[in-house]
């Protein structure tokens, strides 16, 4: 069982990795950066394990501006994707402008949060 | 074809136009100018018609919430408006920076109260905002003035938001009905009529407001709707401790789509985006604080964001793959590792206590017996009570009926807007029928699912009707909707009625429309409209005599104390005696602190001396009853006082209910039981009360509140000496004594 779940593993891995190499150069941007972003996050939890959660608001913010932003990161690639037909009306400036705007309105009540 | 519609229509616009704009159209129609010779093709008609219906309806919206200005003045109602008064008057007197960092030494004394910090600002933000905004334009008003009557303007604008929902979810004639049906609803002008500045009237804005951009994002999938959706969130979070019910309904929406298998790439942009930003907004206000990550009343959103990550992202992972066989070992790994992670994370949490359970407010909603067991303090407000059937027909009326109408009609079209609406109606009426407060978070809801219904029936009668090219006029149906119906060329065969049926039933429903209109004009005018503080009563010869003993009493209060004089209450009255007399009070309506009320209840509960030296340690110079025993004024001190007893029982267990009871009865009369004879309350309440009477036929000291001769008549105050009774003898202020000097 053991075996068979690790064999499943790899090939689960390698068919994995061959699939997304054929997603379009965008995408895997956008991938890249909402991968910095939950890093970001985790090596905040991480030193919050370390350290302590005082001030607490601060640790909030800084978790919340880096999965926020993943988050929305992952929203504007589901919207530039060719492949959604729900999206296909809509342009990706529109998209892009979006997801600024919205980063805008996060880092600003982030700002306020900090503390 | 195309030229009979554009001469029926006409008609219609201008008989709907010209009844209530009469004068203006018989002249306009003298002139030779009519409707007709604006040549308007039929969509500019429908505008027309559309916009001309929305604007008396919000102009309906507002006037029907002005009874209680006309009748007695321009004046702020009941009690917790008092406190929502004062606070705005310090913040267009101070500024924002004082009212946010604000600490109160006139409430709770000795302890104080950190306003700043303990308010839902949104309400008096708005109020202020709207000061601030008349006195640029050069409007010279009074703050009271605007803090009357920013309800009934935010009730207008209710019905607007109505309609642009009604039109998301169905089309533009149920948004029509739904506008026009919460207008006048009673359920929602119970909190929101002019004069009621408390939160609620801008709640259930911000409330409708935010699940109609929410539904609006989930149906287009845009960012910006949902950014306008978190702002929405964050205003109602401002607004009202009744957020926690989109906090918890949308979660439960979203699960029942991924259940269903409704879901789509628009409800993850959706909720995310509207989650975490909704989420750091809510965080700013100070008295939400950290609760969103902290409480368990919040921990369904967080539940429902991380299963839409692991969903979302399986779902692109078996996207990627196209191999079942592959997915489903993927599948195995990844939904046991994420279950375990989730149940240890809520488990730890909930164990160490860093997850707060539900509190007592929104747990008694789910166990409705838990509130009398353990916080009586919740259990006393009478707005907490279970409802009854007649509130529910009292405030709804044929909207009861419509409702489950309303529901088959969605679910013959679900859509993600209608599962919504559902969703929103079945939990906001089985909360309305644990709490009757919660009647008024129901109504949206039943207004927009019953105008569903009227607008689907009346359309499908007047499609038979306007089956044949001899058009007949449907134009006495409400709201219009007929006249945006496209005249189809044939009769379903399917209808079970031919056109005379048709007719009849447009009768009925437009009989039922009017009946509910007549309805809401009286419930609001006798039930909905009395101010509190000021009582009307009629007197012999028919006329209407006027009690304004509190505002007396309170003014009293003001001119002839000290400035810091402390004034004892039952809690009811805190805000106002702040508001208006102006003096430091022990306990408010608040209620934070339990301890400190049951320390009022005690020392009201206690014989003269006991109380003396409770009255004492608080600095108390002045006690304030209310007692209805000459007016037969039923909402005074000594019908509370069980409570007062029961509240300072849970913390002090020298006080005991039987004690006061005589057989299980609670009786004032001779055959009272002793304690209750002599304690505090009493004394101060019928002082001097047994040499007067009350009603012709009836011996001196006849309580006419309780109906019986009171027991006790020779009573003597040791400790305090009678400073103010009102001319009415509402309310009773009597003077603390200092202590005796010791020779």
């Amino acid at each position: 069982m053991a075996r068979s779940t690790g064999d499943d593993a790899i090939t689960l891995f390698h068919s994995l990795r061959s699939a997304y190499t054929a997603t379009p150069k965008n995408l895997k941007i956008i991938d890249l950066y909402v991968a910095f972003a939950v890093s970001t996050a985790l090596i905040q939890v991480a030193y919050m394990a370390m350290v302590g959660s005082f001030p607490f608001n601060s640790f909030l913010s800084g978790v919340l501006s880096s999965v926020g932003t993943a988050v929305l990161a992952v929203c504007l690639r589901i919207q530039v994707n060719k492949e959604n037909k729900e999206f296909k009306d809509l342009t990706p400036e529109r998209a892009y402008a979006d997801f600024i705007l919205c980063n805008l309105v996060l880092h600003l009540v982030i700002m306020n949060f900090l503390g | 074809m195309g030229e009979k519609p554009n001469q029926a229509n006409p008609n219609s616009a201008s008989a709907i136009a010209a009844a209530p704009a009469g004068s203006k159209s018989s002249d306009l129609l003298s002139r030779h100018f009519s409707i007709r010779s604006l040549k308007l093709k039929t969509k500019e008609q429908e505008l027309l018609l559309r916009v001309t219906v929305l604007c008396l309806v919000y102009v309906l919206a507002f006037i029907t919430r002005l009874f209680s200005v006309l009748r007695y003045e321009s004046m702020i109602h009941e009690f917790d408006p008092y406190f929502n008064y004062r606070t705005t008057l310090f913040l267009t007197e101070k500024g924002f920076y004082e009212f946010w960092n604000w600490f109160d030494s006139e409430s709770w004394y000795p302890l104080g109260r950190i306003i700043g910090g303990t308010l839902y600002p949104g309400l008096m933000v708005t109020a202020a905002l709207i000061y601030w905004t008349l006195k640029v334009l050069r409007f010279a008003v009074h703050i009271r003035e605007v803090c009357v009557l920013t309800a009934p303007f935010f009730a207008s604008n209710t019905t607007l938001v109505a309609y642009f929902f009604g039109k998301e979810i169905w089309d533009s004639g149920a948004g029509l009905v739904a506008a026009a049906l919460i207008a006048i609803c009673p359920g929602y002008i119970s909190r929101s009529v002019a004069g009621s500045y408390d939160n609620e009237g801008v709640a259930i804005f911000a409330l409708l407001f935010t699940f109609y951009l929410f539904v609006k994002a989930v149906n287009t999938g845009s960012l910006a709707w949902s950014l306008a959706s978190a702002f929405g969130y964050f205003y109602m979070v401002s607004a009202w401790g009744g957020y926690v019910f989109i906090i918890n309904l949308i979660p439960l929406y979203v699960l029942v789509l991924l259940i269903t298998g409704r879901y789509s790439m628009r409800l993850y942009v959706a909720y995310n985006c509207m989650y975490i930003l909704g989420m750091l907004l809510a965080m700013q206000i100070r008295f939400v604080g950290f609760q969103h990550v902290q409480s368990g009343e919040h921990m369904a959103a967080m539940g429902v964001f991380f299963l839409l990550q692991v969903f979302y992202f399986l779902d692109w992972v078996k996207h990627q793959l196209n191999d079942t066989k592959l997915f489903q070992a993927f599948l195995r790994i990844t939904v046991t590792s994420a279950v375990v992670v989730g149940t240890v994370a809520l488990g730890v949490g909930t164990a160490s206590g860093y997850i707060s359970p539900w509190t007592g407010r929104f747990y008694s909603l789910l166990d409705p017996t838990y509130a009398k067991d353990h916080i009586p303090i919740i259990a006393s407000v009478s707005e907490h009570q279970p409802t009854a059937w007649s509130s529910f027909m009292f405030d709804f009326q044929i909207l009861l009926f419509l409702f489950p109408a309303g529901l088959y009609f969605c679910f013959k079209r679900l859509t993600d807007a209608t599962i919504f609406i559902v969703m929103y109606g079945l939990t906001s009426m089985y909360f309305a029928g644990v709490m009757v407060r919660l009647i008024l978070v129901a109504t949206p809801a039943v207004c927009l699912i019953s105008a569903i219904a009227v607008s689907a029936t009346i359309k499908n009668l007047t499609q038979v009707l306007r089956a044949k090219p001899k058009i007949v006029h449907s134009g006495f149906s409400k709201g219009g909707s007929s006249a945006k119906t496209s005249s189809k060329g044939s009769l379903d065969q399917s209808q079970p009625f031919g056109k005379n049926g048709a007719i009849a039933l447009l009768f009925g429903a437009f009989y039922l429309l009017s009946k509910y209109a007549t309805h809401c004009t009286w419930v609001t005018s006798e039930a909905y409209s009395s101010p509190s503080i000021v009582l009307a009563a009629r007197g012999a010869h028919g006329n209407r005599v006027i009690f304004d003993d509190y505002r007396e009493a309170y003014f009293w209060l003001r001119q002839n104390t000290p400035p810091d004089a402390k004034v004892m209450s039952w809690w009811d009255y805190g805000y106002q005696i702040t508001a208006m007399g102006n003096r430091t009070v022990i306990v408010d309506n608040n209620t934070w602190n339990n301890t400190h009320i049951a320390t009022v209840g005690r020392a009201m509960s206690s014989y003269e001396d006991e109380a003396y030296e409770i009255m004492v340690s608080l600095d108390v110079g002045y006690v304030l009853v209310v007692f209805g025993g000459v007016t037969g004024y039923s909402s005074d001190d000594i019908n509370k006082f069980l409570w007062m007893v029961r509240i300072g029982g849970g913390v002090f267990p020298v006080i005991k209910e039987p004690d006061y009871l005589v057989n299980g009865d609670y009786r004032v009369d001779k055959g009272a039981a002793p304690k209750m004879l002599n304690c505090l309350m009493y004394k101060l309440s019928y002082y001097r009360f047994g040499e007067l009477t009350t009603e012709y036929g009836k011996p001196p000291g006849y309580d006419r509140a309780r109906g019986v001769e009171i027991g006790n008549k020779d009573i003597k105050l040791e400790y305090l000496e009678e400073a103010f009774t009102t001319s009415n003898w509402i309310v009773r202020i009597y003077k603390v004594k200092p202590p005796k000097n010791r020779w």
